[in-house]
């Protein structure tokens, strides 16, 4: 990763954050659809970068969130998670011949198809994780899966649209 | 050794992982133990400044409701005030200090808040410096709204009703039965009253208000109206009474905070009977 990217990067991760705190915190479509936009930051961080690293950036930006929220440990708890998951998922979906050519797992590198099958089991197993540390003890797992399917519905759909109006095309889509 | 050390660096990112989220979820556990001290939410300093700067540009789309909730309230308040009044041909003796000046009252306003989770906060613009501490309850003209969890010098966190973890001492008006008023996680315009015992006869459309019993808010703040009645489904011995509040928690702009000032004077006393009273 050189310089321009990681700038890039820094850019993207504040501009989410401050959109996900001013405009998105109240916001839960039908009671049911939360938007965690903020994650696009942490899914389209390069793939070669190591878990460590990856661990610590989901941690803080987690917590940053939780400060905000006034939810502490919840979104920490759900963001480490997603961070230590997702190399094992990038593995798992990796086209055939690997990542070679692209580094990024954006939506204009991959395509629409594989960033749906990349981006929305990682906001489900988040949402999963963050709804179920929320409802801890007060039942309703049913309550839970809904807001976690729809809120990861959501959240990709604000993903694909924010990539499409803000991002480099690189392949015509 | 070294095959250990190897294997350890070799599973680092593991090992990290399992410490990160043990820290997520310690911080998770102690800051909803009711006496958690809670260094981190959004009462400190910078992030209550960024969220009333929020709240400035919000808040002034609804200031016409406000004003008129405010005016409607004042109108409320000078009739009753006119009871008051010492009529020239009249008697008046004082009443007894410790009868008149129990509770205390503030006002507040809301520059933070959440309703779709299920421990949901406010935060309010005044902390230690303005006189409020921890355990004041929260009102506004509509009913009940929450209790203050924590205070810095400027802000302050508070339980919403809207927090399974809140409990709230109240009674039917018209029967006078207490129970105790706690929100399910489920419906934000609705919570359930307990502990109401079976014989009693609570119908739909009774009206549901603080008892005034566990000294955090006065008799007869409003909370809401009884919209189900049914017999609780795991203890028989109880009914199971949905309440529709009254308070609408996705407009709550203004409150009011109550303060006991003889909370330690009861507090104490219940510690030295070894009463463990419900918060």
């Amino acid at each position: 990763m050189n310089i321009r990217n990681l700038i890039s990067h820094l850019l993207l991760i504040i501009f989410l954050g401050v959109v996900q705190i001013f405009l998105l915190k109240n916001l839960a479509l039908f009671g049911v659809a939360f938007a965690f936009l903020y994650l696009l930051g942490i899914l389209v961080l390069p793939i070669s970068l190591r878990t460590v690293p990856l661990l610590f950036i989901a941690f803080s930006l987690g917590f940053l969130l939780d400060v905000f929220y006034e939810t502490i440990g919840m979104h920490t708890a759900a963001a480490t998670f997603l961070a230590f998951v997702r190399p094992l998922w990038l593995k798992a979906i990796s086209p055939t011949g690997g990542y070679v050519d692209s580094e990024e797992p954006t939506l204009s590198e991959m395509g629409l198809g594989w960033f749906l099958s990349y981006s929305l089991p990682m906001v489900f197993i988040y949402s999963l994780v963050f709804f179920t540390a929320d409802q801890w003890g007060t039942g309703g797992f049913f309550g839970v899966l809904n807001k976690s399917l729809f809120s990861s519905i959501f959240t990709c759909l604000l993903a694909i649209l924010v990539q499409l109006l803000f991002f480099k095309r690189r392949r015509g889509i | 050794m070294l095959r250990i050390l190897q294997f350890l660096y070799r599973i680092r990112a593991f090992i990290l992982f399992v410490f990160l989220e043990v820290a997520a979820v310690w911080m998770i556990v102690s800051n909803n133990s009711p006496q958690g001290a809670a260094f981190f939410n959004s009462s400190n300093a910078l992030v209550g400044s960024v969220l009333k700067k929020q709240a400035d540009v919000v808040q002034f789309f609804s200031l016409a409701d406000a004003n008129e909730a405010l005016t409607a309230e004042n109108a409320e308040i000078l009739q009753k005030l006119q009871l008051f009044q010492v009529k020239p041909d009249s008697i008046t003796f004082t009443l007894d200090s410790a009868l008149t000046a129990t509770y205390q009252f503030k006002g507040a306003r809301v520059i933070g808040s959440s309703l779709r989770y299920s421990q949901n906060y406010l935060t309010l613009n005044k902390g230690s410096k303005h006189g409020i501490k921890p355990g004041m309850g929260i009102f506004n003209p509509e009913g009940v709204v929450g209790r203050v969890k924590s205070v810095s010098e400027n802000y302050a966190v508070a339980f919403s009703l809207l927090n399974t973890g809140l409990m709230v001492s109240s009674k039917i008006k018209s029967s006078d039965v207490f129970g105790s008023v706690q929100w399910d996680g489920k419906n934000s315009s609705e919570a359930r009253l307990l502990f109401v015992p079976r014989h009693v006869k609570a119908q739909e459309g009774d009206t549901v208000i603080t008892s005034g019993f566990n000294a955090v808010f006065p008799e007869g703040i409003l909370i809401g109206v009884i919209s189900k009645v049914a017999p609780d489904a795991k203890d028989p011995n109880y009914l199971d009474l949905t309440v529709k509040l009254n308070t609408d928690f996705s407009k709550v702009n203004y409150v009011y905070l109550v303060e006991n000032t003889q909370f330690t004077e009861l507090d104490s006393l219940y510690r030295q009977s070894e009463i463990s009273n419900e918060y």
